[in-house]
């Protein structure tokens, strides 16, 4: 594919990088042609976003060198980077919400600070840019309205305005619906068919599989090793990516339901979610999921009380249970592990002591003050069975890895005594390690007779976890899938896209 | 590891070092030569005059006139007398009574006792004295040793510094936990005015026209103090309810309780009839502490047992670390923001007690801009306005900061526009350095 004659379109040679106390990238290679797909793979931790904020010039390396079709690059500011020809897609978007999307694709080079912005002309080229990715949107539309798939496409049409010739991609697909992925999919094939050299970062092997050329995979800072997509299987990938042998992607489970734990009835708000009725039996893990904006969340937040519902009833045991807060709820031994673990799972500043203990204050709590000790030893014993990797318990939360926060969130939860336990997409940004590891905590707790309700977009995930399998559609349940081992990916997205009017 | 725990250790205690550091510079640029007026001093003068004359001599005791010093020769003359010599007169005067006394002198006089003033005068005027009055040919002149000792660091110095700062550190406590949960109360300089008005006149009311009893201070001063933290309770329900942000909120509040303290005052300060109202203000009971410095203690004590070892302690920190994430793990997020704002507003109540307590007045001019004061304080000692981090203790030190500097100003005659100057520039030092420690903790990880 690659021309060997012309020098490749980005060679990264001995990068290495430390922080105080970590050494976060050691000699790291990596080569990008220009017209292909390079997947960077690794756990979390693996030094993928270190890599990239090097490339992006927003951290300096401090050995060995970058060369750009074949000469040397000081990318020592991301001005530098961007003058490069070099674009990088965050996970979280650089946009501003309140400007429009041509706005925001020239923000910051306007062609000087005094003159007028010859606007029309702008537009052209904003129309230009997106008909070049393949894709419509109005460059007048404010940022803010857009949909995250849509604010992608204008990030990307910014980086080309800029006149990248290589566009880096942080977990590009974490927020979309699996309609908009094939979207994005196809943008990224048109950009390659262009000649851009794409660095492509995804925890989904899926698209690996379908997107990628090559792939280099990293460990610990450390580069494991680079390889044609076409002579590297999926369980292969994982192993280089883990460092160990993974026996399955899922671990197995006889399930074995017994009595009606949390029965819903009718649930409604306003048209998010609609008359949703189902049951949890104890030790079921059952798996709800749908596209984004199905209203699985809402459900969930209604469930706990953390939005307020128009209307339904939410029975634990057979009893009514009127929570109006997520503290009336918590009560009952209902308990949410939220989709944003950094924004609603966990206090991120404070210790990872002080977010276990939040819930559990009162156990801990004698004459009125708390017992630090006899918290530490509750949070010890978890930290040992779950196991959390933690360095102490006066670590700061924020400097856990995603695993490790689940993890946390979890023990806090566990510590309370749920009964109910609603997972919103509890691997989301989580490494493959960890994952399977998070799977064989709610396959044990749901052998502990606890119910789980299990919220993800990812259908494998779901089909491979759950024992029975809820599907929404704009507020309704529009299907139950009970026999979960001849279900397939087909089944549940038809089930997923069936509209009101179809549903039966 | 280690590093980072020495960092911790700066963070976390940095001011207490800034404070340190600030009272060696003003300890030192207020160094000055003493001449001491304790007892101790009076009676190692005694034994000095003793030893160089022997018992049953004649003594005068000649003291410059002015603050204290009646004290001082009072003790020179019982110890002296104690001691067995013989006080022909004791003097507390000017130089004229001075000179008068030494005329009238009958009989040899041995030594006259004195301070650095009239030892001045002594040594200038004895030798002639000495020529025509026979009487003090032999006298001699004795003055307790002098040392060299800083102005700041005198006893009566720092507790001033202590009382001056009560008030503002007192509120700063609940201004504290306000901040922490990312919120702001600018009413409390309003609120210690209202209370005090609220206090004088409830008092005024209860003793019905006459002389108030204790019994009606008491419960006056408990009503300003109640109707203060009505006030805050109904703030942080307006800011929770109505989610309408808490600087908005207690802006309101602040225009509304300075009108209204002016109003029921009809803007004159309102007087109590009973001196015994001065007690919290002026009064000092514990071990010569000012009765408004073991109040603020206390309630340091017990508001750091609160924020560290208390469940409601742990929900302050987390509703402003993160409100979210501590409502969907069962925090009671409104009833802590209704209670820290309650808690800020009884402070405040509290604070203008003993604010009226000093001046033995309910004054609807009191507290003006003291709000700014207890902010300051409070961003000085290290809390974040972004929420969720600061430390109790680190108010105090915070408020002592700014006492600190505010003494060490009046002591070398700094005037008070260059005073605000400073502070100013103390309150822009202290945020850059929560800054830059911010922003150190986020590159460590």
């Amino acid at each position: 594919m690659a021309d060997t004659a012309q020098p490749p379109l980005l060679q990264m040679r001995g990068i290495s990088k430390a922080f105080p106390g970590v050494q976060a990238l050691s000699e790291v290679d990596l080569t990008l042609h220009a017209g292909e797909v390079l997947a960077l793979l690794g756990e979390n931790g693996a030094g993928k976003s270190t890599l990239i904020k090097i490339l992006g010039g927003a951290h300096p390396h401090d050995e060995g060198a970058i060369e750009i079709e074949g000469h040397q690059a000081l990318l020592n500011n991301p001005l530098n980077s961007q003058a490069a020809g070099i674009g990088i897609i965050y996970q979280e978007f650089n946009l501003v919400a309140g400007l429009t999307a041509r706005e925001n694709i020239f923000l910051g080079q306007e062609p000087s600070r005094v003159c007028f912005i010859p606007r029309s002309q702008e537009e052209e080229q904003a129309r230009a840019l997106f008909a070049r990715i393949g894709v419509e949107i109005e460059p007048d539309a404010l940022c803010g309205e857009l949909t995250v798939a849509q604010q992608q496409v204008v990030e990307i049409a910014k980086a080309l305005s800029q006149e990248a010739r290589i566009i880096v991609m942080d977990e590009p697909t974490a927020a979309l619906t699996p309609r908009e992925v094939e979207g994005l999919l196809k943008v990224i094939g048109e950009l390659r068919a262009q000649g851009i050299g794409i660095i492509y970062i995804s925890h989904r092997l899926d698209e690996i599989d379908e997107i990628a050329d090559r792939v280099t995979i990293l460990r610990d800072g450390s580069h494991v090793a680079t390889r044609d997509k076409s002579k590297l299987q999926r369980d292969e990938m994982i192993e280089l990516m883990v460092g160990r042998s993974l026996e399955k992607e899922f671990p197995f489970r006889e399930c074995q339901p017994g009595n009606v734990r949390l029965a819903v009835k009718n649930l409604s708000r306003s048209s998010k979610v609609r008359n949703v009725s189902f049951e949890l039996r104890a030790g079921e893990i059952v798996g709800l999921t749908g596209l984004v904006g199905a209203g699985r969340t809402e459900t969930a937040r209604l469930i706990f009380g953390a939005d307020k519902k128009d209307s339904g009833t939410v029975e634990l045991d057979g009893k009514p249970i009127g929570a109006t807060s997520p503290r009336d709820a918590i009560n009952c031994g209902i308990c949410l592990l939220t989709e944003d673990r950094k924004s609603q799972g966990l206090i991120l500043g404070q210790t990872v002591q002080e977010n276990f203990g939040l819930p559990n204050l009162k156990q801990f709590t004698q004459t009125g003050l708390i017992d630090r000790a006899k918290e530490s030893d509750a949070l010890a014993k978890f930290v040992k069975q779950i196991p959390i990797k933690v360095a102490s318990h006066d670590q700061p939360a924020q400097t856990l890895s995603g695993g490790n926060q689940q993890k946390v969130v979890l023990a806090k939860w566990l510590q309370r005594n749920a009964e109910v336990i609603i997972f919103d997409e509890p691997t989301r940004g989580i490494d493959v390690g960890a994952k399977y590891e998070i799977y064989q905590l709610i396959n044990q707790l749901a052998d502990e007779g606890k119910a789980i309700l299990m919220i993800s977009s990812e259908l494998p995930e779901i089909l491979g976890m759950s024992n029975r399998i809820i599907v929404m559609n704009e507020g309704r349940i529009t299907g139950q899938i009970s026999d979960v081992a001849s279900a397939t990916q087909e089944d549940i997205m038809k089930l997923a896209t069936q509209r009101e009017e179809l549903a039966a | 590891m280690k590093n980072m725990k020495a960092g911790k250790l700066l963070s976390d205690y940095g001011n207490v070092l800034v404070l340190l550091l600030l009272c060696a510079v003003i300890s030192f640029v207020t160094l000055e030569e003493q001449s001491p007026r304790s007892t101790a001093a009076a009676e190692t003068l005694a034994l000095k005059i003793l030893k160089a004359t022997g018992k049953d001599a004649n003594v005068l005791i000649l003291v410059r006139n002015g603050e204290g010093q009646q004290e001082f020769a009072n003790t020179l003359k019982n110890t002296l007398s104690k001691a067995g010599l013989n006080v022909t007169d004791t003097i507390v005067g000017t130089p004229r009574d001075a000179r008068a006394a030494l005329g009238k002198q009958p009989s040899p006089l041995a030594a006259i006792a004195t301070d650095e003033h009239m030892a001045t005068f002594c040594a200038e005027q004895l030798p002639q004295l000495g020529k025509s009055i026979p009487a003090l040919e032999k006298t001699t002149v004795h003055q307790p040793r002098k040392h060299t000792w800083p102005n700041f660091l005198k006893k009566e110095n720092l507790l001033n510094v202590l009382k001056q700062i009560s008030v503002v550190a007192i509120i700063a406590i609940g201004m504290t936990m306000v901040i922490i949960t990312a919120g702001i109360d600018l009413s409390v300089g309003s609120l210690i005015a209202f209370s005090g008005v609220i206090t004088a006149l409830s008092i005024q009311q209860l003793a019905g026209g006459g002389d108030p009893a204790t019994g009606h201070l008491l419960l006056g001063s408990a009503a300003g103090i109640l109707v203060c933290a009505l006030i805050g309770m109904g703030t942080g329900s307006l800011v929770t309810l109505f989610n309408i942000p808490a600087f908005i909120v207690t802006l309101g509040v602040m225009f509304i309780a300075k009108g209204l303290a002016f109003i029921f005052s009809q803007s004159a300060p309102i007087p109590v009839a009973n001196e015994g109202f001065a007690w919290l203000g002026r009064g000092s009971d514990l071990m010569g502490l000012p009765n408004s410095v073991v109040l603020m203690l206390l309630l340091y004590g017990i508001a750091h047992v609160v924020m560290s070892h208390t469940s409601i302690g742990r929900y302050i920190y987390a509703v402003g670390g993160n409100p979210e994430a501590a409502r969907l793990s069962g925090v009671p997020v409104k009833w802590v923001l209704v209670f820290v704002y309650t808690l800020c507003g009884l402070l405040a109540g509290l604070g203008g007690v003993m604010e009226a307590s000093l001046h033995i007045t309910g004054d609807p001019k009191s507290g003006t801009l003291v709000e700014l004061q207890v902010i300051a304080a409070v961003v000085v000692g290290g809390t974040s306005l972004a929420g969720g981090q600061g430390k109790i203790f680190g108010t105090l030190v915070g408020a002592l900061i700014i006492g600190v500097i505010r003494n060490g100003m009046n002591l070398t005659g700094v005037e008070a526009h260059m005073q605000s100057v400073v502070y100013g520039v103390v309150i822009l030092i202290a945020v850059m350095v929560d800054q830059l420690k911010n922003r150190g903790l986020k590159t460590a990880h």
